[in-house]
């Protein structure tokens, strides 16, 4: 037995050297943090080190659920991330669907423009957002001065806030999933879209009859993953886009920003990695509910 | 009138209303992304516009999409001090070339080996590294093992080895080299090919799209990044390019914020601050986003989202 295995072993030697890399990164960096979850559990104390902390039990997570804060960053965190998700894909689809009617020679150029934003990263973007946003000499308070309407202070009134998040995700992110679903749409075989045409399939047809069902897979993966990082938040955008103003934390602040003051600014280890532990373990059961349901609808599209 | 030749005429009008028809559409189709197109480059162009403009005519008249009153005022502010402006590139180019040669090779190494469908262990390795997809020991874990156990605070390292090998990566090259046929790799072997030698000449070079493509995500992605600078760096010799725009961002402002109330007696009028904030976005943006147009063409080609599933 043990003598086969090692048979087997030796003519996968050299392949198995290879993925050997990707196995020690992921070891240090993913897999060994994840024993450090046990601080969620106890006082940490760096002079301690990670084991030999006090045990407190499920204090850190109490000290985080009893506050206000965790419902806000909470409820800021979903809501966020479903409205992208929904958007996004809705948005994406259909862009590539149209994308792939428009004459050839233009859209490289529209593919440029669209995916440009997604290579800015957050500090710069959140200097365009400043561009339009700033109290004295911003442009949308200069355009709004033009009509006669009063400057708004927007980083300090928070309602707006949800509309300029998500457009600014948006305009950076979209560009990104269209590039992805068109790639997939190019995948497809043409002669699907022969055979409908012979049939006298209208544009609208081919694109519910051939087009959705053939990306489905692709649109299904995207969509588990989406949901697993559902309690994760993208930083930068939260952080820098606001400008970590704290009069908009009621509709800006997320775990993760949180989550980074708490850990940098009032240096609460314990309940940092408790939030973490949290994020962890919900996302988690997300993924694996969210594949569950895919796999009873249609066993092909699961992720696993 | 025989009744086939009304049937054919029929269908030529029909044929003659139906392209008719798509013409109008896809003419619409073209409007509709030509004015998308102009509805996404507006905020980058008002950004460049604001670094070229008179600081006193933006003081007076705000932002707008036409610089009012050209001036280079801006730049050439920054250019005459420029040695913490080339620090921060220096770092982030030294950082970018490192973690992207690093990266793009792990990468491949390692969507190579989950792409072989004869490799015995690829089920668990496919596992093992989309697993940490799925859960994470979170961000505290992650900085105590990068900062009491690497050692890597405050070091070159801290900005390149946490984003050397990302799943998401991994899961676009084997999307692509899933495609390379095993019967062409079986037939080298049978010439006595070595595994590394085929993946250096056979697997890297089909690659080639999804090399450039990837190669390209991970310095962009080392480019942009403040993440790991303002979670590992102190030592202002190190901060890059990004962090230091942010820094840029705070600074400014105190400034701006606290000069008035000292009454000290500097116009600031004369200080071009609200341009060189501009100015300094444009800096740090500009090369990445003059380089990635060209490998645009490799994106499509290059871009394949496979299946975890093995």
């Amino acid at each position: 037995m043990i003598k086969r295995e090692w048979r087997h072993f030796k003519r996968n030697r050299d392949l198995f050297v290879m993925s050997l890399p990707a196995i020690v990164y992921k070891m240090l960096l993913s897999y060994l943090p994840m024993l450090g979850l046990v601080i969620a559990f106890k006082q940490y104390r760096y002079d301690l080190g990670v084991f030999g902390s006090e045990w407190v039990g499920l204090k850190n997570f109490e000290f985080f659920f009893r506050s206000d804060t965790a419902f806000i960053v909470t409820r800021n965190t979903i809501l966020y991330n479903l409205s992208f998700i929904v958007l996004t894909m809705v948005i994406a689809l259909t862009l590539a669907i149209l994308l792939n009617e428009v004459s050839r020679k233009w859209i490289k150029l529209h593919q440029t423009v669209l995916f440009l934003p997604y290579f800015l990263s957050w500090v710069v973007v959140g200097y365009v957002v400043l561009a339009f946003l700033d109290h004295k000499s911003g442009f949308i308070n200069v355009t709004l001065g033009m009509f006669g309407e009063g400057a708004i202070k927007w980083y300090e009134q928070a309602k707006y806030w949800p509309v300029i998040i998500v457009i600014t995700q948006l305009w950076k992110a979209v560009g990104f999933s269209t590039l992805i679903y068109y790639a997939g749409l190019l995948g497809i075989d043409s002669s699907y879209y022969e055979a409908a045409k012979i049939d006298g399939a209208n544009k609208w047809q081919m694109v519910r009859k051939i087009t959705i069902p053939l990306l489905t897979p692709l649109i299904v993966i995207l969509f588990i993953v989406d949901v697993g990082k559902i309690f994760r938040a993208d930083f930068g955008l939260f952080y820098f886009i606001p400008n970590d103003s704290s009069f908009l934390y009621g509709t800006t602040d997320v775990i993760d920003t949180y989550v980074y003051r708490s850990l940098r600014v009032v240096g609460d280890i314990g309940m940092s990695t408790a939030i973490g532990f949290y994020q962890s373990v919900v996302g988690f059961v997300l993924v694996l509910l969210a594949n569950w349901i895919v796999k009873k609808i249609n066993e092909d599209n699961a992720l696993w | 009138m025989p009744t086939s030749q009304v049937a054919i005429n029929k269908k030529t009008a029909n044929r003659f209303i139906e392209s008719k028809q798509s013409r109008w559409s896809s003419r619409i189709i073209n409007l509709f992304f030509c004015l998308l197109s102009i509805l996404f480059i507006i905020p980058l162009l008002l950004v460049i516009s604001i670094s070229f403009t008179d600081e006193k005519t933006l003081l007076q008249s705000g932002y707008q999409l036409i610089p009012e009153k050209f001036s280079l005022a801006a730049y050439s502010l920054i250019f005459d001090s420029p040695g913490v402006l080339l620090n921060a590139y220096g770092i982030t180019i030294l950082v970018t070339v490192i973690g992207t040669v690093i990266g793009l090779f792990l990468t491949s190494l390692t969507a190579y080996t989950i792409s072989r469908k004869d490799y015995r262990y690829r089920k668990i390795m496919t596992f093992f590294v989309f697993f940490t997809t799925l859960f994470s020991g979170g961000l505290v874990p992650f900085y105590i093992m990068v900062t009491q156990y690497l050692h890597l605070k405050d070091t070159i390292g801290a900005l390149i080895v946490p984003y050397l090998l990302s799943p998401f990566f991994i899961l676009v090259m084997k999307g692509f080299m899933d495609k390379i046929p095993l019967e062409v790799i079986e037939s080298a072997k049978m010439d006595g090919a070595s595994e590394w030698r085929i993946f250096f000449t056979m697997v890297i070079p089909l690659s080639l799209p999804a090399m450039v493509t990837i190669g390209l995500f991970i310095s962009f992605q080392y480019w942009n990044d403040w993440w790991l600078g303002l979670l590992f760096i102190d030592n202002q010799n190190l901060i890059p390019l990004q962090l230091m725009l942010y820094r840029v961002m705070s600074t400014i402002e105190y400034l701006s914020n606290n000069l008035s109330s000292v009454n000290v007696s500097i116009d600031m009028t004369q200080f071009p601050s609200l341009s060189t904030r501009m100015a300094m976005a444009v800096l740090a943006a500009g090369p990445m986003m003059l380089v990635f147009p060209f490998f645009q063409k490799y994106f499509i080609s290059g871009l394949t989202v496979g299946s975890v599933k093995g």
